[in-house]
């Protein structure tokens, strides 16, 4: 793509689309990123606008588009409240990618996406040597949620307060697991996602042990790769098929009757944006990726569904705790029962629910990366919303959430933990 | 032309962060939700507080620099598009604060970028009531709502914005301060130039706060449903339920079309062979609303409803509003464009302007669904189009003028709660006189000298 001619009749490609919209504004009212700038630039209808400026080759700036496009959560809020249901996220996805094209990836970006996070043996090794060195860098923060923060390296982090990499992965403790169903009961796939395999992994153990308790034989194959949503949310498709292709080939070895995993992002990507893109790949990955999404679900949905987890009575003195639905669980995949049903089956824990309970904590991934400054100024409203609540505990399905949590609780000092809610149910099983 | 020194000056004023002036903010701004042509302005001015928004305004005057004030933008009949290229658009969302909630007189002080829904749950947390409720309350400003004197579902027994409106503070096109109304129920000082804000459509002067008017929350209330086979009888109903002298809170309809649109969508069963579907709630003190109800289902019953749902819990009851919910968002789903029109006729007409819709949606070809507001006459024909297909949308304009003659025909008008803005700005006359017209200009132009607000926006200047 070598001229703006091009990029706009490739953007044309979106026009029917985009002509949905009604431009009514409904958007504002949920746009996380809206409500901290205000801006209608930053809200769909805005962003739509002008992605359909440039298509019709109004407006000249593309590295002010892609500016604006990156001003973006993708959290889907607007797209669940839009009232003409404007398929908003498939094309902020695709208008990132042909912008970029045009524009050419960030080389930091290119390496990370296409080297690091495709090819799964580099990236754990790059971890490994990362996670004893890291208490070189990191202070702990002393707060409750037990996060650190790398003032040498603010030039890199910022001041975020974040959970230091586990000692040891979890792929690095289980190795290769592939169990034998257990008198024909269930066997799934447990997908950990990154932030499972890397950082949260008691979180990830607590859902082994949970599957455990439940007689649910596990296959997590050596070898997984990113789910790859991060590359496309920054416009990579390439690096995106990259990381499918790694995944589809080493799932393809399991017999499994359903595919887990404890991260919202993680699952919505399989399920959801796996089929839409496998395509690319050819009709081999098309029909595995069309099969696997079929069997991918939410953990909490399948311990609730599947399982028929039950909630119970929470006891005299059960600690309250407050549920945050994440974007990608509840205005993805419709998942926000089953989270609190998950919680509530622990009776040592009584559930309280907070203000706008759905509304986007801010995190976003890459988001978080680039615009810091909103990322938190939208966490603060989320935790300003826990804090109200009381609860000692605050749970999300999602270890990107659990991870923006954790930074404005701590920066607020606030004594309240982060836990997954599967953590929260295992802590009744013995 | 705003000049580079002019932008510098507003950027000390209001901070640089609150002066947009890169082209893909301010063609961000071009636009609002009607179906108009957009028009890029030179300057987006976003004032934190009323002093920053009076000398914006003055500012603005003194340089000649014409001025479209917005709000959230929503605005259905072009009100907040920009006039011209050179033209500064000034939002009031940076001045989003809840003065005063004050439970004992039953008012409150509000700026005027507060998000109506937003007031209304604050007012609500007093256990009071702010009753507007236009379709756009979730994200549309107070300040809007004032100017176009939003209106909504509740209309019939509440009433709409300019019910409520006990004061406000502008500024003129200078910049000067002025203060009518107060925060007493009586008041007589000066002339009532609040009741001349009121739907100005931002020509008249830059609001920068309002007293508004609460009132008691009702203890209870009930829905009820009723299905038609004819839309004369869906009316008769209507008059009968005001006849026995019963003031519904919201007195809904869905006509065939929309009924059968968001059936396919939603699969809700709903009667397909139904002419008309009424959507009915009272409220008020738990006794009165039990009276209430028992009359308006006998009056439905009376004139031959076919079928009358009363919900037993609140489930159904949310289950039942659904239908309505979902009429617009189904209906702009259907097609590419989606005109949605206002036009307002006495209630006892609705079967005669319901018919002459319909009628001309087929003489010119194109498709219409309607639903609105039964009780006070307020329809909202929404026309399902592609703009994109010349033609087509051509039929769609013709069909659109032959409507408000017809409204007009029938003594109705050319806007229940939309405004006039631009899309209306030709029918003004038809349904007024020429005498309006001038009277509203020289009232423009002894006010604004120089035109810059919103100056094409009404009867232009």
């Amino acid at each position: 793509m070598d001229t703006l001619h091009e990029l706009a009749q490739r953007l044309m490609a979106l026009d029917d689309r985009i002509t949905a919209c009604m431009k009514c504004g409904m958007c504002q009212s949920v746009c996380p990123m809206f409500g901290a700038s205000g801006k209608e630039a930053d809200v769909a209808r805005g962003k739509l606008f002008l992605i359909n400026n440039m298509a019709h080759e109004l407006l000249k700036d593309p590295e002010a588009l892609a500016d604006k496009l990156g001003r973006c959560l993708l959290c889907g809020s607007c797209q669940a409240a839009c009232p003409p249901g404007v398929k908003i996220m498939e094309v902020f996805m695709e208008a990132r990618e042909l912008v970029n094209a045009y524009l050419g990836l960030h080389p930091v970006k290119k390496m990370v996406f296409r080297t690091l996070l495709a090819r799964p043996g580099l990236f754990n090794f790059a971890m490994r040597v990362g996670a004893p060195m890291q208490g070189l860098v990191f202070r702990k923060t002393g707060d409750a949620q037990g996060t650190v923060c790398a003032p040498m390296l603010n030039f890199m982090l910022g001041d975020r307060h974040i959970r230091p990499l586990a000692q040891k992965p979890l792929h690095a403790v289980h190795g290769a697991l592939d169990e034998p169903r257990r008198a024909g009961g269930l066997k799934v796939a447990f997908y950990p996602g990154c932030l499972g395999d890397k950082m949260y992994t008691e979180m990830a153990e607590a859902c082994l042990k949970v599957l455990r308790h439940h007689n649910v034989a596990v296959f997590m194959p050596a070898g997984l790769a990113c789910c790859g949503i991060p590359a496309l949310s920054s416009g990579d498709a390439e690096g995106m098929l990259r990381q499918m292709k790694v995944n589809l080939d080493v799932l393809a070895r399991g017999d499994f009757d359903y595919l887990l995993s404890p991260c919202g992002s993680c699952t919505s990507t399989i399920k959801e944006l796996w089929p839409r893109y496998a395509g690319r790949l050819g009709g081999l990955e098309s029909r595995q990726a069309e099969k696997l999404a079929e069997k991918t679900m939410d953990i909490n949905a399948f311990l609730v569904d599947v399982l028929k987890v039950e909630a119970a009575t929470p006891a005299a003195d059960a600690v309250p705790v407050t549920y945050h639905d994440s974007c990608h669980l509840k205005k993805a995949l419709g998942v926000s029962a089953q989270p609190r049903t998950v919680i509530a089956a622990n009776p040592g824990y009584a559930l309280t629910e907070m203000a706008e309970a759905d509304r986007c904590c801010g995190c976003g991934g890459s988001f978080n990366l680039f615009h810091y400054d909103y990322s938190r100024r939208i966490g603060q409203r989320k935790r300003d919303n826990v804090a109200a609540t009381g609860a000692r505990v605050v749970a999300a399905g999602c270890p990107a959430c659990m991870m923006q949590l954790e930074d404005v609780l701590s920066h607020n000092n606030d004594a309240v933990r982060v836990k997954h809610p599967v953590e929260i149910y295992a802590e009744s099983l013995k | 032309m705003a000049s580079q020194a002019l932008i510098k000056d507003f950027e000390e004023l209001i901070g640089k962060e609150n002066v947009f002036t890169s082209e893909a903010d301010l063609q961000s701004y071009s636009f609002d939700s009607a179906v108009l042509e957009p028009v890029v302005p030179a300057l987006v001015l976003r004032p934190t507080s009323t002093e920053q928004l009076g000398l914006c305004v003055k500012k603005l005057y003194d340089n000649g620099i014409p001025m479209t004030v917005r709000g959230s933008g929503t605005n259905l009949s072009g009100g907040t598009i920009p006039d011209h290229s050179d033209t500064a658009v000034v939002l009031t969302t940076g001045l989003n604060r809840i003065l005063e909630i004050n439970s004992n007189d039953l008012y409150a002080v509000v700026e005027p970028g507060v998000i109506t829904a937003d007031f209304a749950a604050a007012v609500a947390r007093k256990n009071l009531f702010y009753p507007p409720d236009p379709g756009s309350q979730a994200v549309s400003t107070i300040g809007g709502n004032i100017a176009e004197n939003a209106g909504g579902l509740r209309g019939l027994k509440y009433g709409v914005t300019k019910d409520y409106l006990m004061g406000v503070e502008f500024f003129d096109a200078t910049g000067e301060t002025v203060k009518t109304g107060s925060r007493t129920v009586k008041c007589v000082t000066g002339y009532n130039l609040a009741g001349m804000l009121i739907q100005s459509e931002g020509t008249l002067g830059v609001i920068s706060q309002a007293i508004l008017k609460l009132v008691p929350p009702p203890r209870a209330s009930k829905a009820l449903m009723a299905v038609f086979d004819d839309m004369q009888n869906a009316a008769e109903a209507v008059a009968g339920i005001i006849a026995a002298h019963v003031l519904p809170c919201t007195l809904e309809f869905l006509d065939h079309n929309t009924i059968v649109r968001v059936d396919d969508f939603t699969k809700a069963g709903l009667p397909r062979d139904a002419a008309a579907i009424l959507l009915i709630e009272v409220d008020g003190h738990p006794a009165q609303v039990a009276d209430d109800a028992e009359a308006v289902e006998r009056v439905l019953k009376e004139n031959k409803a076919v079928a009358v749902h009363v919900p037993k819990d609140a489930a159904e009851k949310f289950k039942l509003w659904e239908a309505r919910r979902m009429a617009l968002p189904v209906l702009a789903r259907c097609r590419p464009t989606t005109v949605l029109e206002d036009a307002t006729v006495p209630r006892s007409q609705i079967p005669a302007m319901m018919k002459a819709v319909n009628d001309i949606a087929a003489k010119y070809r194109v498709e219409v669904g309607t639903f609105g507001h039964a009780g006070d006459g307020n329809l909202h024909p929404t026309f399902l189009c592609d703009k994109r297909d010349v033609e087509e949308f051509k039929r769609v304009e013709a069909a659109i003028d032959e409507m408000f003659d017809t409204a007009i025909k029938l003594q109705g008008t050319l806007s229940g709660e939309h405004g006039i803005g631009t899309a209306k700005a030709k029918w003004m006359e038809k349904e007024t006189s020429r005498g309006t017209i001038l009277f509203s200009q020289r009232l423009r132009r002894a006010l604004d000298p120089k035109g810059l607000l919103n100056s094409t926006k009404l009867v232009g200047i």
